[in-house]
């Protein structure tokens, strides 16, 4: 019995990572979905609001050394989504609106020196040093798991899971039966025929970005809460590659599902395989997964497929 | 529609001269286009038929000349603004959202006929719940009207190229249009479909009222269905009149058959 017990819990901390790697995923989906672009600097986007959201809450920040008090997490949170929808904004103003109808590829190098631009930018504004973030969620295992299943679950995860849950439900809402949505998987499909309905272009990649953004802070309150708001933050970037690979890269529910298999995965296969060739599975298991996938089904498992008519 | 709209001018292009690089796309190009009439726009291919379109609603901006739409004259139109004063289209090559819906495509049409903020629409809820609901009745109306019923939720991609013609229609049509640009709906169609095409044509004219310009490579279609027609021919206007009139000009004659240009 305690060996069962002990794989639920392995396959339980995975799915919980899995919903980190999700939240991030997520973030790319949106805008390829919308722009057709891969946004390399999604993972420094969720560095960035992380970082803000930090400098709102702590004494040490540039917030507490202007006006002289910190502010409280309610307000702090929708002040940093507010950030994130100016930062949106300016990256708009400031990249995007030159490159209409330029090829992705243009687009993409463009995002990796937003990327450069971000991070660079972080640094300057709030050092590069780890800072823990606590907004109040609960540290620790949860007691009653413990209790009652001799289960051990951190309570951290268990909120990340619970709000990853409540994002993508409204996502999938918002994307699937409003105006905008459509408007953004519109966007997506085909940029002419977008602007003849009368969908401004402009005005879909700033929604886009910022709830990409929003996305972004999301994720980065989650991983910063879990392991201090570091630079490294932007390296889960490259571990969202792999989710996309496995989910589509332009598929929420995909994002989601991609998340939660290289979370279990990894975990299971670093736990069960790792002592056969001596361990660090976890950090070359995505990959590989991906690779697989790419060979059998390059669509992933909920991406479109691309049938081109010769 | 009576016979004093019916000469009303719905859109006005007076010299219009478009180049992209040396390349002249439409030269001193000038023609109205009245409220309610069918209008079609001829010519071989290269002609200029397509940037003639591209510069009424706004895609391409022409160098020179002017547009009058609706009364209000300008150098050159938005897309977006065209959309918003009722300008719809269709595409040469057909421009849906591939991974939509028929009725997801058609819906887009309503773009501009909505207008609840994104608040509500984030909430989905209250106010823009409604409008959603109302605007999904129209589109209904339009579903029927082009007898797509049974593809309403076939996403476009895997539908045939005739019916993808139709659904394309359908989002125009969606948008209430006061003008309806139509780029070679016919293109490629057989003969079956040529005739549904014309007929759903002549039906949003008659019942709708709405203004239509066209362009077509069919001659038999063309003097079928238009009330009058413009004749371009590399980027210059060449002849122009009822369909009639047109037929019998002999620079349209030498055009079509071929003359060597000096």
């Amino acid at each position: 019995m305690a060996f069962d017990l002990f794989l639920l819990e392995v396959v339980i901390s995975g799915l919980m990572t899995g919903v980190m790697y999700a939240l991030v995923a997520l973030g790319f989906v949106l805008i390829f979905k919308a722009s057709g672009v891969f946004n390399f600097a999604q993972g420094v986007l969720a560095l960035f609001a992380a970082l803000a959201l930090y400098d709102f809450l702590a004494e040490d920040g540039w917030f507490f050394a202007v006006f002289g008090f910190t502010l409280p997490v309610w307000l702090a949170i929708p002040a940093t989504a507010l950030i994130m929808i100016l930062l949106a904004w300016v990256i708009e103003r400031a990249v995007l609106r030159f490159l209409v109808k330029q090829e992705e590829i243009i687009l993409f190098m463009a995002t990796i020196g937003l990327a450069f631009v971000l991070e660079g930018l972080g640094d300057l504004l709030f050092g590069s040093d780890v800072k823990p973030l606590d907004i109040g969620i609960p540290q620790g295992a949860s007691d009653w798991l413990l209790d009652n299943f001799n289960l051990y679950v951190e309570k951290l995860e268990i909120v990340a899971a619970a709000t990853a849950a409540v994002l993508v439900t409204a996502l999938a809402i918002f994307f699937q039966k409003t105006r905008v949505g459509r408007a953004l998987r519109a966007v997506a499909d085909d940029h002419q025929a977008a602007l003849s309905v009368g969908i401004s272009l402009d005005k879909i990649w700033v929604i886009v970005w910022s709830v990409s953004g929003i996305v972004a802070l999301v994720a980065g309150i989650m991983w910063g809460s879990k392991s201090g708001v570091q630079f490294s933050l932007s390296l889960i970037a490259l571990k969202a590659l792999p989710v996309l690979i496995l989910g589509g890269f332009t598929s929420v529910p995909g994002a989601i599902v991609g998340g939660l298999i290289i979370g279990v995965g990894e975990k299971v296969a670093e736990v069960y395989v790792g002592p056969l060739v001596g361990g660090a599975i976890e950090n070359w298991f995505a990959y590989v997964l991906a690779l697989g996938f790419l060979l059998f089904r390059p669509q992933g498992l909920f991406g479109e497929r691309i049938i081109e008519r010769v | 529609m009576t016979a004093d709209s019916r000469n009303e001018i719905l859109l006005e292009v007076e010299s219009i001269f478009l180049s992209f690089g040396g390349v002249h796309a439409l030269s001193d190009v000038s023609f109205d286009i009245r409220k309610g009439e069918v209008r079609s726009i001829i010519g071989p291919n290269g002609a200029g038929k397509s940037s003639m379109l591209n510069v009424i609603n706004g895609f391409y901006h022409p160098q020179e000349g002017s547009i009058t739409y609706q009364g209000k004259r300008r150098s050159q139109m938005k897309p977006h603004e065209a959309a918003l004063g009722g300008i719809a289209r269709t595409f040469q090559n057909i421009a849906l959202f591939r991974g939509m819906s028929t009725l997801d495509n058609i819906m887009t049409g309503r773009n501009t006929k909505m207008s609840k903020g994104l608040f509500w629409q984030a909430l989905h809820f209250g106010p823009a719940k409604r409008e959603e609901i109302e605007n999904r009745e129209f589109v209904e109306h339009v579903i029927d009207f082009l007898e797509i019923q049974t593809i309403r939720k076939t996403p476009v991609g895997r539908l045939p190229y005739g019916l993808q013609k139709r659904v394309e229609l359908g989002r125009a049509l969606a948008a209430e249009p006061t003008l309806l640009l139509l780029d070679e709906p016919m293109a490629g169609m057989n003969l079956e479909e040529k005739e549904d095409m014309s007929r759903f044509i002549l039906e949003t004219n008659e019942e709708f009222g709405t203004t239509i310009a066209l362009i077509e490579h069919d001659m038999g279609v063309v003097m079928d269905i238009s009330d009058r027609v413009v004749v371009l021919d590399y980027g210059r206007k060449i002849a122009e009149g009822t369909p009639e009139e047109v037929r019998a000009n002999q620079n349209v004659i030498d055009a079509y058959l071929g003359v060597s240009h000096d």
